[in-house]
C-alpha cells in the first residue's frame, strides 16, 4: 500500500486506441494492495486488454466477493460500472446483472478463497450457465486479505510463512472447469503479460463463460522458498502449452501466420484467435485430450498455461432462457411492462 | 546493450538536464528546493559558488538551462529557473559573512587579467582566497564589460551590478581603470606570473551597403548601446530600423523606445524561427509593440539632400538547395522610413593590442588559438577566457571558462601540469525516510509555468533604467519552485533484488520502465512501454536480471521522479537517491594538493 497518488500526468506520446483514449484512461484508483503483489500486475494487464479493445468504460461491468482478490475492480476503469458482492457470491450477483443488461461486458474478479472454498457452489454453477462474462480467478494459494491462510488452491507440501506443511489436496479451478463443461479454459501468469493481455482480449470476446486462473504471487504471505506460488517457483514451473493471439476483426487473418503453424478459432463477433502449439500433439477443442494434459502436468509439478480449451458452439445462458435480445433497459416500458390487465391473463393461465 | 556503468559520474549527472546544459553546472534542483524551503541565502550561496552573479544571471542569463528542462518535454514550458535564481537574490538578505576569507598573507604571486568583464571577474573570484595578487586592466571608467557597457539598465539594474562586481573587487583587487592595454609585448614585460585575456569580443560587424557613410544617424549597435549606457546618447529618431534580429537587436529597439522612438522596426533577413533572439526577448519587444520584419534583405541606405530618409530591403523567399543550403530570391522591394539606423549584425572578436611575433598564434580568422581544457594560448603562461578566446558566447560560457582558466593559472603558478586536472564526481544518498516517506516533494504540481509580471506600458518608457521585470514575490515562487521534478533524485537500480513482479512498469505514470530481453540499442528502443524516440535521453539498462535473464530498460526521457517505482517496488529494487555532482574549482585543486604534500611527507 503506498500513500502517494500516481499524478495525472502522462507520457505525451501515449498511444492512442480507437476511441482517442489513452491506456491512462483505463486505470482505476490507487491499488490499496500490498506492493510487487501479483494482483496488481494482473490490474495493469485487464487496463492493457481493455485499452487496446478500444472498449467503451461505461459498457464494462466489474464484479467482485471478497478477498485482496476481490478489491482490484477499484484499480481499473474507473468509469465502468461496479459491483463488490458478498464473499463467494459474485456469481448469482453477474448472473442478476447480465440477465438484465445482456450487451456490457461483465468482467469477475475473484480469488482461489472467494471461488473455491465458500464460493465453489456459486462458481460450479455460473459454469453451468455458461454467462456470457470473463470469470478471473487471482489464484495465489493463500487467504490473502485475512493474512495468508492456505486457500483451496495450496498444493500438497507447500509451506506456509511460518513452516505448517498443507496437507490437503488442492482444487484445480482449471480441471474443475473443464469438468463442468466450461466452455473458455486458460491459465496464465501475472508476471507474464504478452502471454496474459491476449488471452483476457480473447476470453472477452468469447460468447459465453471463460474462465481464466492467473496464478498471482501473494508477496506477504506467500512468496517464500518452499511455497509453490511464489515468483520463483511459478517462473522455474509454469509452461504454456500453446500461444495465443487475438486478432481484431478488422485484421486480415490469413496474413498473419503460415498454414500449419497456427490454427485460428473465429468467435462469435467475426475476430479471431490464432493459437500456436507449443506443445505436441495438444488440441484445445479436445475437452477429454486436455483434462489428460492438464492433470498429467500436474501431477509432476508443472503448471501448463495458455488457452487450454475453447468451444465456441455452445449456447449461452440468454440462448438457453430464450430471452429477449435487447437489454431490459432497451426494451419500451409498455412492453416491458404490460400492465394489470396482461398480468391477470397470466395468472388465468395457473388457475 | 551491455550493463549501464552508473559509477561514471556523467551517467547521472544527465539525467540533471538543466545542470547538465548550464555551462557552468549550476546546482538548479538543489538551488529550487532551497528556495521552496525558504532558504533563500542558502539558495544564493549554491548559485554563487558555480555562475557567481546570480543577481545579475537570474536577470539575464541566456538560461541554455530553460530549453533542456525535462518539464518542457513532459509538457510544454520548462520551470522559470532564471527567474528564480533572481528570486533567492533578491531575498537573500546579508551573505557578506559567507564569502571565502582573503589570506593576509599573499602566495607571492602575482597575476594580470586584461579586461574587466564577467570572465576575468570570475578568475578573480577563484584566486583571490588561494592569496594571489591579482591586476585587471580595464579599458573603461567602470568595471563588468558588456554588462556594465551594453546590457540596458531596463534589464539589469545598476545597483545589482555595483553590488556582484564590487563583491568580487573587495576582495582586494588591483583594479585599474581607463587602463587600456594596448601593448602584450609591454603587459609581459612588467613581471606578472600569469596573464589571463578576459577582453571581450568588443567590435561590432560593419554593413557596408551604398550610404553607409554618407549619414551620422547609421550607428553600430555595441558602441550606440554603450554610449547610451554612458549617457553619452540621450535621443534617437523617430523612426528607427534596426538591422539584425539576435539579441543585440532586441536591446536596441528596446533602448529606442526610451530615447524617443516612435516606429521602431527591427528588419531581419531570414524567417522568424532562424532568429538568432532568444524566445523570451523577441516577446519582450513585442509586447512593446516593435515591428518586426521577417525576409527583408537591406539593399541600400536611401540618403535625400544629405539626410537619411529611409532604408531599402529586398523581399525574399528563401528555399534549400541540394546540400541544405539556404538561398534567398527577391521578391520585390521596400523602403522602410527611417531617421536612424541602428547596424546589430554581429559581432567579433579583435587583437589590434596584442603582438604577432611573441609566440601567440592565431587562427585564419584572426582568432588566438586556444586549448579548449586549459584555455592556454600558444604562449606558455598566457590564457583567454569569455567571449575573447572563442568568439561572442554569452555570460554563463564567461563564467565557466574563468572557473576553468583559474585552475589552470593556479596550475602554472604552482608548477603543476595543467591537463592533470581533479575529475568531476557524483555522490548519491538515498532519500527513504520511512516506509513510505520520502525526504523530498514528489507530488506533481500541474500548475502552469508563472508569467512573470511586468512595469506596464505607460510607465516603463518614463526613464532608461526602470526595470521591466518586477520579479517573483515569494508566494509566486512557492507555487513555481513546485513544478520542479527534482531530477537530482535518481532512480537507482539494484539488479539482483528485483523479482520481475512489474509493480514498478505498472504504476510508472510516464511508461519509462519496461522489463524485456535485451538486444543493441536500436532494436530496444522500439521495444519499449513507449518506444524511446528521443535519442537525445539515454537508456539505462540493467545486467541480467535472476529469474528470467531479461534486463530492465529505463528511458530516462520523461521520468518525472515522482519515486513510485522505489515505492511499490517490494524488494528495494528501485531506490531514490539523491545526486550531488562535484564540479571542482581552483580551491579544490589546492585543498587536494595540499593532502597529497601531507601524505608524501
Ligand atoms: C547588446 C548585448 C546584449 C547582451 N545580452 C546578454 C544577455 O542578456 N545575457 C548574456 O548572458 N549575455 C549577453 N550578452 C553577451 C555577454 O555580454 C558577453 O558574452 C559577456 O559579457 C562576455 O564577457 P567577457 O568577460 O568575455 O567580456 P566583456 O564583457 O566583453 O568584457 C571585456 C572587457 O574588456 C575590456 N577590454 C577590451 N579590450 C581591452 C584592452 N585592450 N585593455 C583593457 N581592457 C580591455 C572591455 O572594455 C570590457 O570591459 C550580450 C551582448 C551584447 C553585445
Ligand atoms: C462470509 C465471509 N466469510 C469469511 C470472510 C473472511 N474472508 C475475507 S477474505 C477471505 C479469503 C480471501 O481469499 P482469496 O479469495 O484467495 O483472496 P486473496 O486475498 O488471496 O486475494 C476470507 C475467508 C468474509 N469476509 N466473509
Ligand atoms: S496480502 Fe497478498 S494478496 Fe493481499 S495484497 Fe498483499 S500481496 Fe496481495
Ligand atoms: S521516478 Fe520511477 S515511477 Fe516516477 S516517473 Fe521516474 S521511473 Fe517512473
Ligand atoms: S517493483 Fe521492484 S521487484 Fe518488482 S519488477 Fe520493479 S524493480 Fe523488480
Ligand atoms: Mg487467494
Amino acid at each position: 500500500m503506498s500513500f502517494m497518488t500516481k499524478p495525472k500526468v502522462a507520457h505525451p506520446r501515449l498511444r492512442r486506441n480507437n476511441l482517442g483514449l489513452t491506456r491512462r484512461d483505463y486505470e482505476g484508483t490507487m491499488s490499496t494492495l500490498c506492493a510487487g503483489c501479483g494482483h496488481d500486475s494482473i490490474t495493469a494487464a485487464l487496463i492493457e486488454a481493455c485499452f487496446e479493445l478500444s472498449l467503451p468504460p461505461h459498457r464494462i461491468a466489474k464484479m467482485s466477493g471478497i478477498g485482496c482478490s476481490s478489491k482490484t475492480p477499484a484499480y481499473f476503469v474507473g468509469a465502468a460500472h461496479g459491483f463488490n458482492s458478498v464473499h463467494g457470491r459474485m456469481p448469482s450477483i453477474a448472473t442478476g446483472a447480465n440477465a438484465a443488461n445482456r450487451d456490457l461486458y461483465y468482467i469477475g474478479i475473484s480469488g482461489d478463497g472467494d471461488s473455491l472454498s465458500i464460493g465453489m457452489g456459486q462458481f460450479s454453477h455460473v459454469i453451468r450457465r455458461n454467462l456470457h462474462m470473463l470469470y478471473v480467478i487471482e489464484n495465489n494459494g493463500v487467504y490473502g486479505l485475512t493474512k495468508g491462510q492456505f486457500s483451496a488452491s495450496a498444493d500438497v507440501g507447500s509451506k506456509a510463512k511460518k513452516g505448517e506443511v498443507n496437507l490437503q489436496s488442492p482444487i484445480d479451478p482449471v480441471l474443475t472447469a473443464l469438468a463442468l463443461g466450461c466452455t473458455f479454459v486458460a491459465r496464465s501468469f501475472s508476471g507474464d503479460k504478452e502471454q496474459l493481455v491476449p488471452l483476457i482480449k480473447a476470453a472477452m470476446k468469447h460468447r459465453g463463460f471463460a474462465l481464466l486462473d492467473i496464478l498471482s504471487p501473494c508477496v506477504t504471505f506467500n512468496d517464500h522458498e518452499d511455497s509453490t506460488k511464489s515468483y520463483a517457483y511459478t517462473r522455474q514451473f509454469y509452461h504454456p502449452a500453446i500461444h495465443t493471439d487475438f486478432v481484431e476483426p478488422t485484421q486480415n487473418i490469413a496474413a498473419t501466420y503460415k498454414q500449419g503453424e497456427a490454427f485460428p478459432v473465429t468467435l462469435h463477433d467475426g475476430s479471431n484467435i490464432l493459437l500456436r502449439k507449443v506443445a505436441k500433439d495438444y488440441d484445445p477443442t479436445d475437452r477429454r485430450l486436455a483434462f489428460d494434459f492438464v492433470e498429467e502436468n500436474l501431477k509432476s509439478g508443472e503448471y501448463l498455461t495458455g488457452l487450454l480449451y475453447i468451444d465456441e458452439s455452445k449456447p449461452d445462458f440468454h440462448d438457453m432462457a430464450q430471452t429477449d435480445h435487447r437489454p431490459l433497459n432497451e426494451i419500451p416500458y409498455a412492453e416491458l411492462n404490460p400492465g394489470a390487465d396482461a398480468m391477470k391473463k397470466i395468472l388465468a393461465r395457473y388457475r | 546493450m551491455d550493463k549501464t556503468d552508473t559509477a561514471k559520474p556523467d551517467f547521472f549527472h544527465k539525467v540533471v538536464d538543466c545542470q547538465w546544459a548550464c555551462p557552468a553546472h549550476t546546482d538548479v534542483p538543489e538551488y529550487i528546493r532551497l528556495i521552496a524551503q525558504g532558504r533563500f541565502a542558502d539558495a544564493y550561496m549554491v548559485n554563487r559558488e558555480s555562475n557567481v552573479f546570480p543577481a545579475i544571471l537570474g536577470r539575464v542569463c541566456d538560461r541554455p538551462c530553460e530549453p533542456a528542462c525535462r518539464r518542457g518535454r513532459v509538457e510544454d514550458k520548462p520551470v522559470a529557473i532564471c527567474r528564480l535564481k533572481r528570486v533567492a537574490a533578491d531575498l537573500k538578505g546579508d551573505i557578506d559573512d559567507r564569502l571565502p576569507a582573503i589570506p593576509k598573507a599573499k602566495n607571492g604571486k602575482r597575476v594580470a587579467l586584461v579586461g574587466a568583464g564577467c570572465a576575468s571577474l570570475t578568475v578573480a573570484n577563484d584566486l583571490m582566497p588561494l592569496g594571489y595578487d591579482i591586476t585587471i586592466f580595464e579599458a573603461l571608467g567602470v568595471p563588468g564589460g558588456l554588462m556594465r557597457s551594453n546590457i540596458p539598465a531596463f534589464r539589469l539594474p545598476e545597483a545589482v551590478l555595483s553590488e556582484e562586481i564590487g563583491r568580487i573587487i573587495d576582495m582586494g583587487v588591483d583594479l585599474r581603470l581607463g587602463a587600456r592595454v594596448n601593448s602584450m609585448k609591454e603587459l609581459l614585460g612588467q613581471g606578472f606570473d600569469a596573464v589571463f585575456v578576459g577582453s571581450g569580443a568588443p567590435k561590432g560587424k560593419e554593413l557596408n551597403l551604398p550610404g553607409r557613410h554618407e549619414s551620422d544617424q547609421i550607428f553600430i549597435g555595441i558602441d550606440w548601446l554603450e554610449s547610451v549606457a554612458f549617457e553619452h546618447t540621450d535621443s534617437i529618431g523617430e523612426n528607427v530600423v534596426i538591422i539584425g534580429a539576435g539579441n543585440t537587436a532586441m536591446d536596441c529597439c528596446r533602448s529606442a523606445l526610451r530615447l524617443g522612438g516612435k516606429n521602431v522596426t527591427v528588419a531581419a533577413r531570414k524567417p522568424r524561427h532562424l532568429f538568432k533572439a532568444s524566445d523570451w526577448e523577441l516577446e519582450d519587444a513585442e509586447e512593446e509593440k516593435v515591428n518586426i520584419l521577417v525576409n527583408h534583405a537591406p539593399e541600400e541606405f536611401v540618403i535625400e539632400n544629405g539626410k537619411l530618409t529611409g532604408v531599402k530591403f529586398a523581399i525574399v523567399e528563401w528555399s534549400e538547395d541540394e546540400t541544405g543550403r539556404l538561398t534567398s530570391k527577391a521578391l520585390d522591394h521596400v523602403v522602410v522610413p527611417a531617421d536612424s539606423v541602428i547596424l546589430a549584425v554581429g559581432q567579433e572578436n579583435a587583437f589590434p593590442w596584442v603582438e604577432r611575433d611573441i609566440g601567440l598564434e592565431f587562427n585564419k580568422w584572426e582568432e588566438p588559438v586556444v586549448d579548449p581544457i586549459t584555455f592556454e594560448s600558444t604562449r606558455k603562461g598566457v590564457f583567454f577566457g569569455g567571449d575573447a578566446a572563442f568568439g561572442p558566447k554569452n555570460i554563463i560560457w564567461a563564467v565557466a571558462h574563468g572557473h576553468q582558466a583559474a585552475i589552470s593559472l593556479h596550475k602554472y603558478c604552482q608548477d603543476q601540469p595543467l591537463t592533470t586536472r581533479l575529475p568531476d564526481t557524483l555522490n548519491l544518498g538515498s532519500r527513504k525516510m520511512g516506509l513510505h516517506e520520502w525526504s523530498y516533494a514528489n507530488d506533481y504540481n500541474p500548475a502552469q509555468r508563472l508569467k512573470m509580471n511586468h512595469v506596464d506600458l505607460t510607465n516603463r518608457f518614463k526613464e532608461m533604467n526602470i526595470e521591466v521585470e518586477l520579479g517573483f514575490s515569494p508566494e509566486q515562487a512557492a507555487e513555481e519552485v513546485a513544478r520542479c521534478l527534482n531530477c537530482d533524485i535518481q532512480t537507482v537500480f539494484t539488479d539482483d533484488l528485483c523479482i520481475e513482479c512489474d509493480a514498478c512498469l505498472d504504476i510508472c505514470p510516464t511508461d519509462c520502465l519496461t522489463i524485456t530481453r535485451n538486444s543493441d540499442e536500436e532494436d530496444l528502443r522500439t521495444r519499449l512501454r513507449v518506444p524511446a524516440e528521443n535519442l537525445t535521453q539515454p537508456l539505462f539498462v540493467s545486467g541480467p536480471l535472476k529469474q528470467t535473464a531479461r534486463v530492465m530498460v529505463k528511458d530516462e526521457d520523461m521520468c518525472v521522479h515522482c519515486g513510485l517505482c522505489a515505492e511499490r517496488c517490494p524488494t528495494a529494487a528501485w531506490d531514490m537517491q539523491k545526486s550531488c555532482i562535484k564540479i571542482p574549482y581552483a580551491v579544490d585543486e589546492e585543498t587536494a594538493w595540499q593532502k597529497r604534500q601531507k601524505k608524501s611527507a
